[in-house]
Formats: C-alpha cells, structure tokens, sequence
C-alpha cells in the first residue's frame, strides 16, 4: 500500500506540471488585461509601462518559469519561514506569487480567505452527507415506500434545481418577507458572545442549507442505489438465515459494502468543497475562495486565478489518489501491489 | 419437521407466479431426505419459505403450515423466527462465491450465530469458530479465521458455510444444491463431508439436488418435484427399484448407467412448465408419453401405493393402464 501510494504520488508530479503548464498558457493566451479595469483618461503609454511593471514585458517561457520557482519553491519556503519562524536566509531575494490586483502576495489573500470557505462549504458538505446516508439507507430498504417516493421526488428537485435559484428564493422568503436571517454573509463578525455565536448561526443557516440540499440530493441517491445493490445479494440472505437481527442485516452487512462507493465519491468530491461553491458564495456575498476567483477573472489578476485554479487542480489530483487508497481500505478484495 | 399444502406465489409484473403449489412433506429426527427435480421446479422456494428467507413481497406464502417443535415456523413472530434460523436450522446456499460477505472475514461471520443464538463472548465464540473450522476439514483453521471469503477456493468457501450452518448444533440442517456449482471431485469430496457431520453429529439433513443420482448415494427417502408439487416420494430403494411417475422414470433415464458410459445420456424431452397459471391439469403432461386425456384435464394428487411410496399420476406405469377408471 506504501509503495502504491508512493509510486502514485511520484507520478503525480508531472501530470501536475502539465497541468499547470496549459492553465498558465491559456491564462497567458486570453485576451484579457490588468489594465483593463483603469479610467479611460490613462494614456496608453502608461498602461504599457504599468504592463511591463507586472512582469508582464518578459516571453511567455520566461514568466512560466519564474511562476513554478515562486510557486514551488518560494512559497513553500516562506510557508516553512512563517510557520517555524526561523530564517533561510535571502529570505529578501526570493520573489512571491504577487497579485496584479493587491499587490500583495497571493497566498496571503487565499490563506485569508479560506476559513469562510471551509466553514460555509465544508459544514454544508458535512451535513449533507449526515443528511444523505441514512435517507439512502431507508429509501433502498423501503423501496417503493411513501418515505422512499417522497424522498426520491425531493432529491430529484435537489440536484434538478440550480443553487442560483434555490439561493435567491430563500433570501426572498427568509430574508425579505419573514427577516428571519439576513440576506448577506458578514465576515467581519467576530464570535466572542453567545449573541455573536447566535449571529453566526443565522447567517449560515441559508448558505449551508442551499449546498447541503444540493449535496444530500446527490449523495443519498448514490447511497440509495448502492445499498439496492447490495440488498438483493446472496450473503443478505445468508445472514439472515444465520438468524440476525434486521438491523444487523442491514446496518453492518449491507451498509459496510455500500459504503465502499459512497465514501469513494464522497472524497472525490472534496475537492469542489474549495472550488465549487462559487454561485453560491456570490449569491450570499460570503467572501471565500469562490468570490475571490471570480474577482480575479474579472479583473484579469492572472497570478490570482492561476494559483488558485492550479490549487484545484493539486486537490484533485491528491483526493483521486486518497479515494483510490480509501476504496483499498474498505475492500479487502483490493491488493494494490 | 411436519410440511402441510405449503404454497408459494411470486406476484411479478408478468402476473403471478406459482412456483410452489401445496407441497406436503415431513422429515423424521435424524433422517436425510433428499429433494429431486429440474431446476425450476421450485425445491429453492420451498426451503426458503419454511423459513420465510423469500422476499416478501414479492413473494407471498399463499398457505400451508411448517410444524416444526410443536409450533407453526409460519406463524411466528420475526423474533422468534430469528432463534430457529441458524439456531435449530442451519442453511446451506448452492453457490458459496456470492454467500459469505466479502468484506468481513471468515471468523466473524461463523462467530455472529454463535454470539447471536449462544450468547457466546467473543474469546468463546473465536474458539468455537477454530472447532468448527476444524471439524469441516479446513487446514490451518486457527490462521484462517482472520482471512477474507476471497482467500478461499470455492470448495473450501462451501466449508465454511457448512461450518457457519452447523454453527449452533441444528437439529435441521438444509442444503440447497450446495456442491452444484463445483468442480466434481470437489463435489466428492463435500459430498463424503456432509455424510461424516451426519454420522457425527446426527442432525437431519434435506438435501437438495437435481441429480438423483446424488441423491441415491445419500438418501434415507426421496421427494421428486416437477413445477410446484411433489408428484413422487419413496423409500431411496423403492424409488430406484419401483419409480411409479413417468417424470421420475425419465429422471432416471438420463442417468449415466453404472456397467459403462458408452450410451449417450439421454434428456428429458421438452421443456419445464410455465407456472404463469394455477395448473389445471398435470403440469407434466405436456412432455409425458404416458399422457391420455385425463391427464391435460384433472391435475392427479398424491396418493399412497404401498407402505412410504407415494404418486401423483393417472396412469399406471406397471400396468400400462389408467390408475383408477374414470
Ligand atoms: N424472485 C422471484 N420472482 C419471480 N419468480 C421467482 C422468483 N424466485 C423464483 N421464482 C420462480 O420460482 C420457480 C421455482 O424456482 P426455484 O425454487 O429456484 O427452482 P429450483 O430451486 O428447483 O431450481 C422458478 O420458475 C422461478 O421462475
Ligand atoms: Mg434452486
């Protein structure tokens, strides 16, 4: 498994330079500019010269190579520096990856921003899947059951109905007409009180609601025809001919082998815990990952959107391989050697 | 064990299916009965229905009584069903690729009765589960306990539902085609282990085949089964000297002989009946040579002949002659 895991992770690192390679072209190769946002009056001279500050003068090669040194190397180190606070020396010399927008250091910017993501994103993907297993389970066990149509109508809208609308419609309902919660996500809040914590609470409550509805959606429906599966099988029927209980039936036998799916899916789909949220946090101005590369696109910040896409991309690849090395946990039909 | 008008439908979206239509058996202490019939002809429903092991629905016990210790299997609450289930009966399925949980190992699922039904702590039940490994012929029982279904051939799998089976002592024990998807010298081989647990541990057996001539190395008494019913049941001796229904003479027929297999085994012409409708006539008529005009009218019950040897047909074989005038 340690060879496996090894030999996999080895082989990640050129699939990653690729990718990172073609995110940094097409970035490098759309027709957009940092200077596009500037008043009209700004001469076209100084827009060049603004350019050539950003390191934008040099050959496209030239600045790819300098982004994987700063990006690989630099940051890390700085990472290192900042964590254990003792020094590398030339601590000066060494460029980090530097925002057109902010001018400040990239990771900064991300680093801040991710605490909002995790808890907003994170919790919805928590409760959902807290939501989604025991509906599958119940749903395959009483098939064809007013719990399961029901269940199968409203997963069905789930997964059917965009995040844009069901967002929107909350705030029109929870917001607008009851004022129950409010309609925009306040990062600023510090929870240092039982009010402020109560607070919070209300202005999550619709965020992690409209994702936690999506993600249940999908995942007890995955977990319903999982456990379908593995209900019609023959060592079901051996173990209750042992003479065990339903529940152990059900809840050891049959839920240990549909989970093996689930939980692969589960972790594939991390990773769109980091990316994947983007409407959802622009709808309820939760200021994360999402909205901030939304703004960089807008504003052409390319060191912005290239580190983070190519943050995704880093995710993806690393929860493949765990969901690989999890599948071989569960299932000890799988040798990976 | 008493078996009354036992029946079986499955209620599909082709209509109902009548795959056991009052079947009638009983099994002494001790005894091995052995069940004969083509497949399809509805032996695997029978014994689940006893324990009620068919999923319900689709699947509905139309009727019929299970005596078993004084009591109705079929009227029984879940809970108390559950003790006689791998408590007093233990259950054998024909095929052991697909009958043990892939993702526990051997020792907990031979543990889990034990637990269950004999309130056994785990050091206890882990020491019986080495036993019982032991006694089904499993070399290197203790090791073994820890490894995965798909560690084991399929002939040693079979073992080990047989030790899962046997795990509370039974006083039943049914096998249902369990050497039917093995190798035939690991048939063999399962074969004299069952006889060696029965001269050791006495339980009854039901063994279920469609190979009589299985059954004639084994058996106490015989049921033959076409479509639903028992049309034949028989000492093993007088089924073999004196088979009285055409489907058992025909069964017997595609036997290979035991002076040589030069001849080529012969099959039973025609095909299995279609249970799409409650029979009206007998269900082996179609295919019977025997089969006169009475036969595709009235379905024949099972009447005794002599002392344990009873028929369900029309005509009678020996004398080449309708059984009863009509
Ligand atoms: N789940 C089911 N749904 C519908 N019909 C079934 C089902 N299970 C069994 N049957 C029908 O019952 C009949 C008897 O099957 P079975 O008892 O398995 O035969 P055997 O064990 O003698 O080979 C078959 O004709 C089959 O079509
Ligand atoms: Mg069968």
């Amino acid at each position: 498994m340690l060879n496996y895991t090894l030999r996999r992770l080895l082989f990640a690192i050129p699939t990653l330079i690729v990718i990172s390679f073609i995110i940094f072209a097409i970035l490098a190769l759309a027709p957009s500019d940092p200077t596009g946002n500037l008043p009209l009056t700004i001469p076209a001279e100084v827009r060049e010269k603004i350019r050539i500050a950003l390191g934008l003068g040099e050959p496209l090669p030239i600045r790819y190579l300098k982004w994987l040194q700063q990006f690989f190397i630099n940051e890390p180190l700085h990472a290192i520096e900042q964590m254990f606070g003792f020094s590398f020396g030339g601590g000066e010399a060494r460029t980090r990856v530097v925002s057109f927008a902010t001018r400040g250091p990239v990771m900064d910017t991300i680093m801040e921003r991710m605490p909002q993501t995790l808890w907003v994103v994170g919790l919805s993907y928590v409760v959902g899947i807290l939501i989604a297993v025991p509906i599958g389970v119940i749903s395959a066990y009483k098939q064809y059951s007013w719990f399961d149509q029901v269940g199968t109508f409203v997963s069905m809208v789930g997964f059917s109905v965009p995040t844009f609308f069901t967002g929107p419609l909350l705030i029109v309902i929870f917001s607008v007409q009851l004022g129950w919660f409010p309609s925009v996500y306040d990062t600023t809040l510090e929870v240092n009180s039982l009010g402020t914590f109560w607070q919070q609470i209300k202005q999550m409550i619709m965020p992690v609601t409209v994702l936690a509805f999506y993600n249940a959606a999908q995942i007890s429906r995955f977990m319903r025809a999982s456990m379908l599966d593995n209900l019609s099988q023959d060592y079901v029927r051996t173990a209750r001919a042992k003479g065990m209980s339903e529940k152990v039936v059900i809840l050891t036998h049959v839920l240990r082998n549909s989970l093996i799916p689930v939980v692969t899916v589960i972790a594939l789909g991390i990773p769109t815990i980091f990316s994947g949220a983007i409407i959802t946090e622009q709808i309820f101005r939760v200021n994360g990952l999402g909205q901030l590369l939304i703004i960089g696109i807008q504003g052409a910040d390319i060191p912005m959107v290239q580190t983070l896409t190519f943050m995704f991309a880093v995710l993806i690849v690393l929860f493949n391989l765990i969901a690989d090395i999890v599948y071989g946990l569960l299932d000890p039909r799988i040798r990976y050697d | 064990m008493d078996v009354t008008d036992l029946r079986t439908v499955f209620h599909t979206q082709d209509g109902v299916v009548h795959a056991v239509n009052g079947i009638s058996f009983h099994l002494e202490e001790g005894e091995l009965l052995s069940v004969v019939g083509e497949s399809g002809s509805g032996k695997s429903v029978t014994m689940m229905s006893l324990l009620k092991l068919l999923p319900i629905p689709p699947a509905e016990i139309a009727s019929g009584t299970v005596m078993f210790d004084g009591k109705d299997l079929l009227q029984m609450e879940l809970e108390e069903l559950r003790e006689i289930r791998g408590g007093k009966i233990g259950f054998i399925f024909q095929d052991p690729m697909t009958s043990l949980n892939p993702v526990f190992n051997v020792g907990f699922q031979i543990m889990e009765p034990l637990k269950e039904h004999l309130g056994l702590s785990k050091k206890e039940a882990r020491k019986r589960a080495i036993e019982l490994l032991e006694l089904v012929g499993i070399p290197g029982a203790a090791d073994r306990l820890d490894d995965f279904p798909h560690q084991f051939s399929g002939g040693m799998r079979q073992r080990v539902m047989i030790a899962i089976a046997l795990a509370c002592d039974p006083q039943i024990l049914i096998a249902d085609e369990p050497t039917t998807a093995l190798d035939v010298t690991i048939q063999a081989q399962i074969l004299e282990l069952i006889k060696d647990l029965r001269k050791k541990l006495g339980m009854a057996i039901v063994w279920i085949t469609h190979d009589l001539g299985v059954a004639a190395g084994i058996s106490d008494r015989i049921v033959v089964m076409y479509g639903g019913f028992v049309v034949e049941h028989a000492k093993v001796d007088d089924l073999y000297k004196r088979p009285l229904h055409p489907y058992t003479r025909a069964l017997l027929a595609t036997l290979p002989s035991e002076d040589g297999g030069e001849e080529r085994l012969k099959s039973i012409r025609g095909t299995p009946p279609n249970l799409g409708a409650a029979p009206t006539s007998c269900p082996f008529a179609p295919r019977c040579e025997h089969a006169f005009d009475r036969c595709h009218k009235e379905n024949p019950a099972l009447e005794r002949i002599e002392g344990v040897h009873d028929v369900a047909c029309w005509w009678d074989v020996e004398k080449e002659a309708p059984r009863h005038a009509s």
